[in-house]
């Protein structure tokens, strides 16, 4: 066996298995709580109150207008500074759970404002509270709508874990970066990671896929 | 229990635009009015007052034993209770897509009058079964024809057993073969003596089911009484050109 392919053998398991401990883990925390930021921050911009539409207006303008890798030195480098000092798993989920509901807001709001007028009109005219529209008419056509988008911002946010490895977060990225000082092998190792950032994205392209078809049994 | 829609002095603004100018007007129970008037005429404005889906800012509205008065705030509990006493079914039919027929018949039923779930599909099997759809039960909106689509949403409004039902120009986004499924529905409930409320463009369909006419014109009404001196014994030259150019369309 040549010596490339024994380095990339023996790579293949500790880059797995950061992704296995780091990546997907960090993802999908991340993910959960920019779920539930994205669905409060999008009503709270459509709805009729002005403070609150501006106070999360403000909160995306500044996720979504500034470089995520700048987000997480300031959390992790800079928040030390003003007293609160915080583990690298703490500042990844943080700022990363706000940069993604951020992005994610923007997907659910413009597809609640896609769905035609009429939608709220009918419901409201049968006698329902707005929280009921919003519930049994608005969020069902929702999901449908944003599933593309919000994949999109999952699959971002997968990618963008990658920085954590510039906060001392042992990431898949970061595992090839220790190997390839080692090695000396930019070009496979690189290469590796990458196959495997494809492979973890490509399932979730999938689940798209099938969730979008579930989705829109109805069209 | 009161059964009546009644406006007074009601004057509704869309910015500087006075959509409706002062109306003074009441709806009886069991009687079948047809709006007709131009476009632009404010119509549609005038039947959306009714079940506040446009906020009108002076005068009162009544709905059964609801009385709001429009220069204040309108509570929430006054709106839903304006809502549940009227049904409204619109051109686009504003079915709810991701229900199948069935569901969207009784979706008021559940959520806003709390029915259990058997009643609901009960009286929902009913009323698909009076509009000619029993056949469509688990089918989706998107699986039906336009005229299939509105009967359904006809269907919607009587579940809710409303005092009133409100219709905006019902047909208009049908084809002619459509259209007649349609009125035939409408021609029944008007039968039965159902309070109805309707816009339309359609002058033989107005002549057939109308009890009373309202002709609008730039906000006001210029026309309020039978159908038949609406049709015969007309002899306001705004009225008569107006039945002329339309009998051509
Ligand atoms: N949401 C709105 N914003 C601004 N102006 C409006 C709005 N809705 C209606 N108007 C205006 O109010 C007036 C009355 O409109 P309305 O829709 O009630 O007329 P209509 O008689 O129903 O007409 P049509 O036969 O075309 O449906 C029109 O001049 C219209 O431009
Ligand atoms: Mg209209």
């Amino acid at each position: 066996m040549s010596r490339e392919m024994q380095i990339a053998l023996d790579s293949i398991w500790p880059i797995l298995k950061a992704g296995l401990i780091v990546t997907i883990p960090l993802s999908l925390i991340a993910f959960a709580i920019a779920l539930v930021v994205a669905v409060i921050t999008a009503l709270a911009r459509i709805s009729n109150y002005k403070i609150l539409r501006a106070i999360f207006g403000i909160y995306v303008w500044i996720f979504r207008g500034t470089p995520v890798l700048v987000q997480l030195f300031i959390v992790f480098f800079g928040f030390p500074k003003a007293g609160i000092t915080l583990d690298a798993w703490t500042a990844a989920i943080i700022t990363f759970s706000l940069n993604t509901g951020a992005y994610a807001s923007e997907s659910i709001r413009a597809s609640i404002l896609a769905i035609p007028k009429g939608q709220w009109e009918a419901a409201e005219s049968l006698g329902m509270t707005y929280w009921q529209v919003l519930r049994r008419v608005i969020a069902p056509q929702t999901i449908r709508i944003s599933l593309p988008s919000v994949t999109n911002d999952f699959i971002d946010l997968v990618k963008g874990t990658s920085l954590v490895a510039s906060i001392t977060l042992a990431d898949m990225f970061m595992v090839g970066q220790q190997i390839t000082a080692r090695t000396y092998e930019p070009l496979l190792i690189y290469s590796l990671c990458a196959v495997i950032y494809l492979i973890f994205i490509s399932v979730l392209m999938y689940l798209q896929g099938r969730l979008e078809k579930y989705a829109s049994k109805y069209v | 229990m009161l059964h009546i829609v009644k406006f007074q002095q009601v004057t509704k603004y869309f910015g500087q635009q006075e959509a409706l100018k002062n109306i003074d007007l009441t709806f009886h129970k069991g009687e079948t009015t047809v709006i007709l008037g131009p476009s632009g005429s404010g119509k549609s404005t005038l039947l959306r007052c009714i079940n506040l889906l446009e906020k009108p800012e002076k005068g009162t509205i009544s709905v059964g034993d609801i009385k709001i008065d429009l220069s204040k705030p309108v509570s929430k509990k006054d709106t839903l209770a304006i809502r549940q006493r009227t049904a409204m079914v619109f051109q686009s039919f504003n079915l709810f897509p991701h229900m199948k027929v069935l569901e969207n018949v009784i979706e008021g039923r559940l959520t806003v009058l709390k029915e259990t779930r058997i009643d609901a599909v009960e009286k929902g099997q009913l009323l698909l079964e009076k509009v000619g759809l029993s056949q469509k039960i688990d089918s989706y909106p998107a699986q039906l024809s336009g005229g299939q689509q509105q009967r359904v949403a006809i269907a919607r409004a009587l579940a809710m057993e409303p005092q009133f039902l409100l219709f905006d120009e019902p047909t208009s986004a049908l084809d002619p073969e459509l259209e007649g499924e349609v009125l035939k529905v409408l021609k029944d409930l008007s039968e039965e003596e159902k309070s109805m409320i309707i816009v339309t463009h359609n002058l033989n369909f107005a002549r057939e089911v109308a009890d009373r006419i309202l002709f609008l014109e730039h906000g006001e009404i210029v026309f309020d009484g039978a159908t038949a001196q609406f049709f015969e014994k007309n002899d306001n030259a705004r009225i008569q050109s107006f039945i002329q150019s339309m009998q051509f369309i």
